[in-house]
């Protein structure tokens, strides 16, 4: 150690450093704040971007799920017609439940919008209303059956594609005078409205230059040209064939009289948006106009959407099936994975022997956490189903198999959070004569608590995320009723989600975002509890 | 080198007595210990008598605290740790089997080099010991102990008004003294403190050691220190550990007057350490 070598008379000397000039040293310095510079930059743009996306992504969800948080519905006088509703009249609740609402609903709507003639024309005056409207009637009925006989204001929800075209605002509609006179061979039907000063001269030449073909001298409208109207006689006609001298079309809106019109003294209506690309023809716009100008038609808050189970129908569609089966889901997974999860980890963490069997272990919990989620689904098919032969579709289910999935997660999460509580805790209860259950279970889990609960919480919100796994277990029916017990078949949240994005109505699409986000709300609702309890009890040693 | 249990104990039994006299409280008989391969402890042999503080002094990593932490068996705790030899309180193996190193670690109490009070109340902090060992029968009982502890360690007066705060909210020279009240809350025989004082500024220091100073008249201490003026301050006897090997053990006043050691010499007179 002590003997002498050549390395020893370069000990005697000051340290071989070179001097850098004061130019080099001002570059060397400049290219390091460069460097520094462009760091920060390189890391405000990625977060800028990240943000942007983010902003976007939920931006565009909720601006697409604000409509679905809103219905229309039609206030109409609904005669309570004993000989319909109650034809023996013993009031028995049992038959009052059966009675067809629906013919007193039409009555009611043929009231407020009369003169309805013709099958097509009647049809569509009853896809006005949703089927689900007289379920409003007859449970007033059935609550109170002494208002039999009378005649009662009753909000009536409107059909998906009313409800979309009121929410829309309407169609965009122009009106212009129409100048020579005219006079309607009829006031219902199909009729022809006949000029002799060439009334349609201007119209004919409009609709020929949006593309119209010409048969026999009359140019044809199509469901791809702007709808064209001629409002005359308190009545309206829609247009299908124009020449200068005569038009012919359907009557939406039954003429008063087939008296002639004179000069400026009838209107030509056009609805901008071709009939073709509308949910909602020309006929039930002007019915829900008329309902709209007579004031029956108030919006109102969608409720419904929170407290009825799945439809068919999208107006009458609510997510609380959804909720419960996600609520008595999460509460399998949480009784499950919590406790086993959380005792596992302080077994692996502070009492099992280190060994080859103990590594492996670690390392398969670790494996276990990377492994796709539809395997978890394909094992809770074999084992839960086909082994144990526990029902289909069912919360139980559906908990066991996320309580594997998020099992690793909290195992991993309570490992570390145990390993953080500092050695000198348990050296001080060790030293007392604690023993090492008691040093464990009286300070370390304590003081590992917030972390555990955290892991626990995020694993939770992991697990109300997950589809995949619960369609193999048949969580994917279409289920209307809302489930009463963790065995009864029911949907989650993400799988109604799934469900809805495939329908094709429009109205479907809107609640598929709402139900998104509420979705992302109890996200961010647990994510924020695990925040909370992290800030809360994070202590300082 | 391996004896039996019975031949252990009898050989404990056979040099029971320290040079001053006074009967050993604790006993070490050629202690060894390994941690994996290294031999990190050798062949120690030493008499530590009851009332009176003992210092361990000697450079880093002379095993020192290696030695202290057999004395209750903290040792157990590390997995490559293994530990040969015989070591007896009041005559009693506390190797043996039957003995339940809880047990043992209730009648020897530890003070650690870095303050480490629960994140509990300063009352939770001392009744935890007399709680789980059942040392108090009624909520009275176990109030007398928390006082007449907190009095002991001279913290009484401090905290009295706040023993529902937080232990960790104290200083770190009230935190030390806070955890010898609680080592000796469970009436330990002996008490084994690891650097008490290493972290603390001169003031808390001075604090600690007249308290230690205090306990020497009531407890078996055993203080291992990096501070040859601690030691000489608060110890009646001295030992010196170098590389593992027990080199020299006395009264304080001769080791640090005349070390019959040539090591221990250049050891308190700075020349190496």
């Amino acid at each position: 150690m002590t003997e002498i070598t050549s390395s020893d008379v370069r000990r005697a000397g000051p340290i071989p450093t070179q001097r850098l000039s004061a130019d080099e040293s001002n570059r060397r310095l400049k290219s390091r704040y460069a460097t520094e510079s462009r760091f920060r930059a390189f890391g405000i743009a990625s977060l800028a971007i990240t943000g942007i996306f983010l902003f976007a992504l939920l931006g565009n969800i909720v601006w697409k799920s604000l409509p679905a948080f809103a219905e229309h519905v039609a206030t109409l006088d609904v005669v309570l017609d004993p000989a319909v509703i109650d034809p023996d009249g013993k009031k028995d609740s049992a038959k009052l439940a059966a009675v067809d609402y629906a013919s007193l609903t039409r009555a009611a709507l043929a009231t407020a919008i009369p003169g309805v003639e013709g099958r097509a024309a009647k049809k569509q005056l009853s896809a006005v209303l949703s089927t689900g409207a007289p379920d409003e009637v007859r449970a007033r009925v059935l609550a109170d059956p002494s208002i039999i006989g009378s005649t009662i204001k009753v909000p009536l929800l409107l059909s998906d594609d009313a409800d979309l075209y009121m929410k829309s605002g309407g169609v965009a509609a122009s009106t212009v005078q129409g100048n020579g006179a005219i006079v309607a061979s009829a006031t219902t039907g199909e009729i022809t409205l006949s000029s002799t000063d060439n009334a349609f001269a201007n119209l004919t030449a409009e609709v020929v230059k949006a593309g119209a073909e010409s048969d026999a001298g009359a140019a044809v409208l199509t469901s791809a040209m702007p709808s064209r109207l001629i409002a005359v006689n308190g009545g309206l006609v829609k247009i299908t064939k124009v020449s200068a001298d005569a038009a012919s079309g359907t009557v939406l809106t039954p003429l008063t009289s087939v008296d002639p019109a004179a000069n400026g003294g009838w209107q030509i209506v056009t609805y901008e948006a071709p009939e073709g690309r509308r949910q909602v023809n020309d006929q039930m716009a002007t019915y829900l106009e008329k309902l709209k100008s007579t004031g029956a038609i108030e919006k109102q808050f969608n409720w419904r959407f929170f407290t009825s189970g799945d439809s068919r129908e999208p107006e009458l569609a609510g997510i609380r099936g959804a909720l419960v089966g996600t609520a008595m889901t999460l509460l399998i997974t949480l009784l499950f994975a919590m406790p086993t999860g959380i005792l596992a980890a302080i077994y692996l963490e502070e009492f099992a022997p280190k060994n080859w069997l103990t590594n492996l272990i670690e390392v398969n919990i670790n494996n276990l956490a990377a492994v796709p989620s539809i395997v978890f689904g394909l094992l809770g098919l074999a084992v839960f189903l086909n082994f144990f032969g526990l029902p289909r579709s069912a919360p139980l289910v559906g908990g066991l198999v996320l309580a594997l999935l998020v099992l690793p997660t909290i195992i991993i999460a309570s490992r570390a959070a145990i390993k953080s509580v500092p050695p000198s805790i348990r050296e001080a209860a060790i030293g007392l004569g604690a023993s090492h259950q008691q040093a464990v279970f009286h300070h370390v889990l304590p003081l590992a608590m917030p972390g555990i609960m955290t892991g626990a919480i995020i694993g939770m919100a992991h697990a109300l995320g997950e589809t995949a796994p619960l369609l193999m277990i048949g969580m994917v029916a279409f289920i209307v009723d809302v489930p009463g017990g963790v065995t009864e078949a029911a949907s989650v949240l993400p799988v109604q989600i799934y469900l809805w994005s495939d329908l094709p109505e429009a109205a479907f699409q809107q609640r598929t975002a709402a139900a998104i986000v509420v979705l992302l709300a109890f996200l961010l609702l647990m994510n924020g509890a695990a925040i909370w309890l992290r800030n809360k009890f994070e202590r300082r040693w | 080198m391996d004896m039996t249990v019975a031949n252990r104990i009898e050989a404990a039994r056979i040099a029971p007595v320290t040079q001053a006299g006074a009967p050993a409280k604790v006993v070490a008989r050629d202690v060894n210990v390994y941690y994996g391969d290294k031999h990190a402890l050798k062949h120690v042999n030493v008499d530590i008598p009851d009332r009176g503080v003992t210092a361990f002094i000697g450079p880093s990593g002379c095993g020192k605290s290696t030695f202290l932490r057999c004395i209750n068996r903290m040792n157990d705790t590390i997995a490559s740790c293994r530990v040969t030899g015989l070591i007896t309180i009041e005559n009693e193996d506390i190797s043996n089997p039957a003995l339940d190193v809880v047990q043992l670690r209730a009648r020897v109490g530890m003070v650690f080099q870095k303050a480490n009070p629960f994140p509990k109340s300063i009352y939770d902090n001392i009744a935890y010991g007399p709680r789980i060992h059942g040392l108090a029968r009624t909520k009275a009982d176990l109030d007398a102990i928390v006082a007449a502890s907190l009095e002991k360690a001279g913290l009484w007066s401090e905290v009295k008004d706040r023993l529902m705060d937080s232990g960790t909210g104290l200083s770190g020279g009230q935190q030390q003294r806070l955890c010898i009240a609680r080592a000796i809350a469970v009436n330990p025989d002996v008490i084994l403190m690891d650097e008490p004082c290493s972290a603390l500024d001169p003031i808390a220091t001075a604090k600690v050691e007249g308290l230690i100073d205090e306990l020497r008249s009531n407890y078996c201490i055993i203080i291992v220190t990096h501070s040859m003026q601690q030691a000489a301050r608060v110890s009646q006897r001295t030992a010196f550990f170098h590389l593992g090997t027990l080199v020299e053990e006395g009264p304080t006043e001769k080791i640090f007057s005349m070390p019959s050691d040539q090591r221990t010499q250049d050891y308190i007179t700075g020349r190496f350490g």
